[in-house]
């Protein structure tokens, strides 16, 4: 059987092969460094000019136009096309200087004074100054644009304001200090006045750089430009020959001639590809694949990474909402069950989350008793408990709640209701039904009656955002940047994913309010100390609290054809080509060493 | 030689139907012969392959066969060969509801705890996957049969009814048939079930599905029971009944349905696989009954991950109990289509 397997999966394979385009050649030769440029020089990184990497990708991108872009498909190759003023190092996870080569901080905090780089280019050639900046973040934080990074540039209901001081210097003033600091600037990248500014003013940005747009239309400061785009199919970027990094030996970055991004459609579609050796880099692996890649390591010769714990978490919510004017009287009722924090202990009590982490992740997983994980070292509580999964406990927790057992030995509660209700989880997530089926068994063992129910993840989001017809879900958040931050809008009380409970005019509980307070003075506090602790009381409530059960979270699995050169994954997003301009071919593209 | 033909066809047709009704006695009684209870989650066994009956050990040949414990590794699973596991008939295990009659925990042959006879394998949560091919079973086939049921039950009426009233009534009975004919039917049910609360019960799902399944169907036999009773209403002897004052009921029961009967039968031994092969298709899309209860589809809806496909390969049991039950139905429809010609 596993031979057949293996012959359809192969005249899969062929047929892929067949589809396949090819990859581009005549790459634009890197401009020597010039007198007048101010470029970045890496100075640990060496490596040699030529080749190319391809990258499958599960879904297409939906557009290459960072002022839209909500996807993480579209965000891969928008972020290898553009250059942020501040970034992250997804290595060390601390910022570092991209466009802006050394910044001020005031002592309030609330103004950012940025030295940008001299006589650098955009990717065609034009040159790039304060006006760019200026206008990049006009657009991001109109109204009228409605771009999804805007709510990041509000702080406190006010937006931040940009003024450019001379042509190279350009201030921030914050409405109030923010404790990210200068964090935010990662994730805005910089756009060309010079071609979208006409655009802008017609009131099309957001129509503008579209899949089908052309590479002569599209222009960043990333290492790579556009070449080619044949939607459906692939992206085809090509070296930036202007961009404004250098390595150890002043040549300047990026080494390969092109990136290839290859719409494959799943990511089993993608294992395939890269294991037939179709694409070279591949990230958010899951256990089974990367254990199957594993396998194959020696023959392959793969540089396959676990890097542990992602920051994603994965939970069970409950419907706390305030269902009063909608026709759901059966979910109501079964609210005076999810509500007392006594029947979410017991269940928190009765989760194998062993089991998950070795039947969902295969080992390659950690079990979480909180928001956040053992991956993000700064900020994670360590002294929230890790109870061990105890089923005598949860029952004597269901007892102390006026619950009992019938004869057969159901649940039964206070009114001699059969406790029964349905879990909802989003059938194309094979890792997430896993856990409701293990849940299913976990919570049989305390009499209740748990219903699986798979549901398109349009529907499952249909009604947990909108509609709040559902008793329990599994779902999944977190794994963006490490800093508090990005959560706000899962904790704070009126945030857009404050799932539990969402759209409260004010705290529902004493415990909600606390955590709002919290994560507001967190956001403006400038120590570090000072907002751990705060940070931590924040974990502390929410673990005690239970207004998710958490269960698991996965590891970072990525790999990459040993031919791939300076590959340094990371657990932050885009876990492995934060770096393309760094990477380059083994033993590839020699002969180009002397266009230099 | 068409005698010898006939008998061919009707020893054929014979064997064919023995080996259905022992195939569907061990599912009835999946429960008994089922040495698991197919919901039971052995947690530290996830995947593991079929256990190995042996016959030899060290000390020589055993005529009741034996099974070792599998030890997880780091790369799947070997026998522990400390303890040998002998297999015995009528054992208790699991209680289990017997053709719903009466709770029992007899099952017709097992291995002492902490030994497991894991015939085919587990699935991921360690699920003894011959215990849950056995019980999805018993939705799979029933589904189809019901399904079935409902079909010619629907087709044969309808057909009847527009062969041998004619005129206005044939003709809009045939163009509701083609209407049904043409609907997209997997975009339907997705609808119908889409419409379905959240919290529907297993055993409604099924029938409900199976109904709509069935009455999706009833089109083509329809029109081919019209067809055979169509031409039978113009039959001389059917002429020569009329005219002696038969009403229409009698016609119908005595001369024409029984003409109708053979098409009936090997639709019916036609689309029983056919059905079955729906329910897993429904399951596969998420809208059969739901975990733990096992079907033939929902278990195969696990092999679409492509590393479950190639790793586990027993996991591919449920689709060969459908392929045996599947070619079993065409050959007994084959052999009643043959045995309707030469009559």
């Amino acid at each position: 059987m596993k031979v057949i397997a293996r012959l359809s999966l192969l005249v899969c394979l062929l047929a892929a092969i067949c589809a396949a385009g090819t990859s581009s050649t005549g790459a634009p030769a890197p401009q020597a460094p010039g007198k007048n440029e101010e470029l970045q020089r890496v100075a640990s990184v060496s490596g040699h000019y030529g080749g190319s990497l391809s990258i499958g990708q599960r879904a297409e991108p939906k557009t290459l136009n960072p002022v839209t872009e909500s996807d993480s498909a579209s965000r891969e190759i928008i972020g290898r096309l553009n250059a942020d003023l501040i970034e992250i190092n997804r290595a060390t996870q601390k910022t570092e200087p991209a466009l802006a080569k050394s910044w001020k901080t005031s002592a309030d905090g609330r103004t950012f004074t940025l030295q940008l780089r001299k006589g650098i280019r955009f990717s065609d050639g034009q040159p790039f100054d304060a006006d760019d900046v200026v206008f990049s973040f006009s657009v991001y934080m109109d109204e009228a644009v409605d771009s999804p990074q805007r709510d990041l540039l509000i702080i406190d209901g006010k937006p931040m304001t940009v003024t450019k001081l001379d042509p190279y210097t350009v201030r921030f003033t914050l409405p109030k200090p923010y404790a990210a600091a200068e964090r935010i600037f990662d994730g805005f990248p910089i756009l060309p006045k010079h071609l979208l500014e006409k655009t802008y003013r017609d009131g099309k940005i957001a129509q503008a750089w579209t899949l089908n747009a052309q590479p002569s239309e599209v222009a960043g400061l990333g290492p790579f430009r556009l070449k080619q785009s044949t939607p459906g199919q692939q992206i085809v970027l090509e070296r930036n020959p202007y961009y404004w990094k250098v390595d150890r030996d002043n040549h300047r970055l990026p080494y390969l001639d092109a990136l290839v991004f290859l719409s494959v459609g799943s990511e089993d579609a993608q294992v395939l590809r890269f294991e037939a050796g179709e694409t070279d880099v591949i990230s958010r692996l899951n256990s089974e694949n990367y254990n199957l890649l594993v396998k194959e390591e020696p023959r392959a010769a793969s540089q396959l990474a676990d890097l542990g714990p992602s920051l994603e978490y994965n939970f069970v919510v409950f419907n706390l909402n305030d269902l009063s004017g909608k026709k759901l009287d059966a979910v109501a009722r079964k609210q005076a069950w999810f509500r007392d924090l006594k029947f979410r202990q017991a269940i928190n009590s009765a989760v194998d989350r062993d089991g998950i982490v070795r039947l969902v992740y295969g080992t390659r997983g950690t079990p979480l008793w909180g928001n956040v994980g053992p991956g993000n070292k700064l900020w994670v509580n360590q002294s929230i408990p890790h109870p061990k999964r105890s089923v005598d406990t949860a029952r004597q927790l269901l007892k102390s709640a006026g619950f009992s057992w019938s004869k057969s030995g159901q649940l039964l509660d206070a009114s001699g209701q059969a406790v029964e209700f349905t879990i909802i989880s989003s059938s194309s997530n094979a890792q997430r039904m896993k856990m409701a089926t293990l849940l299913q068994d976990d919570l049989s063992h305390l009499g209740m009656q748990v219903h699986v129910v798979p549901l398109e993840f349009r529907a499952v989001i249909d009604r947990v955002f909108q509609s709040f017809d559902y008793d329990a879900a599994i779902m999944g958040l977190g794994g963006g940047d490490a800093d508090p931050n990005p959560e706000m809008n899962v904790w704070m009380s009126n945030g857009t994913s404050h799932l539990w409970n969402l759209g409260e005019k004010q705290p529902a509980t004493d415990w909600e309010r606390e955590i709002d307070q919290l994560m507001q003075q967190q956001m403006v506090t400038l120590d570090y100390a000072k907002r751990k602790r705060m940070y931590d009381r924040v974990q502390q409530l929410i673990s005690e609290n239970l207004p998710f059960i958490f269960l698991a979270t996965p590891n970072i699995l990525t790999g990459a054809d040993a031919r791939v050169g300076n590959f340094k994954p990371a657990v932050l997003d885009p876990y492995t080509l934060w770096n393309a301009d760094e990477l380059y071919i083994r033993g590839a593209g020699m002969e180009n060493a002397g266009v230099r | 030689m068409p005698n010898r033909n006939a008998s061919a066809a009707r020893t054929r047709t014979v064997i064919l139907i023995v080996l259905l009704a022992a195939l569907h006695l061990v599912i009835l009684c999946a429960g008994f012969v089922a040495p698991y209870d197919p919901a039971a989650q052995n947690r530290d066994l996830p995947y593991a392959p079929p256990t190995r009956l042996h016959c030899w050990d060290a000390s020589g040949f055993h005529l009741r066969p034996f099974v070792y414990a599998w030890t997880p590794t780091d790369d799947g699973y070997r026998e522990d060969q400390t303890r040998a596991y002998p297999v015995h008939a009528f054992v208790r295990g699991d209680s289990y509801s017997f053709l719903g009659l009466a709770d029992t925990n007899l099952h017709l042959f097992g291995v002492d705890d902490p030994g497991k006879l894991l015939l085919f394998g587990t699935d991921a949560f360690g699920r003894d996957e011959f215990s849950r091919v056995l019980l999805g079973g018993q939705i799979s086939v029933a589904a189809g049969i019901v399904a079935t049921a409902v079909t010619l039950l629907v087709g044969t009426l309808v057909g009847v009814i527009a062969g041998y009233y004619g005129g206005w009534i044939d003709e809009m009975l045939m163009g509701t048939t083609e209407l049904f004919l043409v609907l997209p039917w997997l975009y339907f049910l997705l609808g119908v079930r889409a419409f379905l609360p959240l919290h529907v019960s297993p055993a409604r799902t099924f029938l409900l599905l199976t109904c709509v399944i069935g009455l999706i169907g009833w089109a083509r036999p329809a029109r081919l029971v019209r067809g055979v009773v169509l031409s039978a209403r113009t039959r001389n002897y059917v002429l020569a009944a009329r005219g002696f004052g038969g009403s229409d009921f009698y016609l119908l029961r005595r001369h024409i349905l029984p003409e109708a009967f053979g098409i009936v039968l090997t639709q019916a031994a036609f689309l029983v696989p056919r059905y079955i092969a729906a329910e897993v298709a429904l399951s596969f899309f998420g809208l059969g009954v739901s975990e733990p209860v096992p079907s033939w589809g929902n278990m195969l809806s696990a092999l679409q991950q492509y590393s479950v496909l190639i790793s586990y390969g027993w996991l591919l049991a449920p689709a060969a109990a459908l392929f045996v039950t599947s070619v079993m139905y065409y050959l007994l429809a084959d052999a009643l289509h043959s045995r309707l010609e030469s009559r």
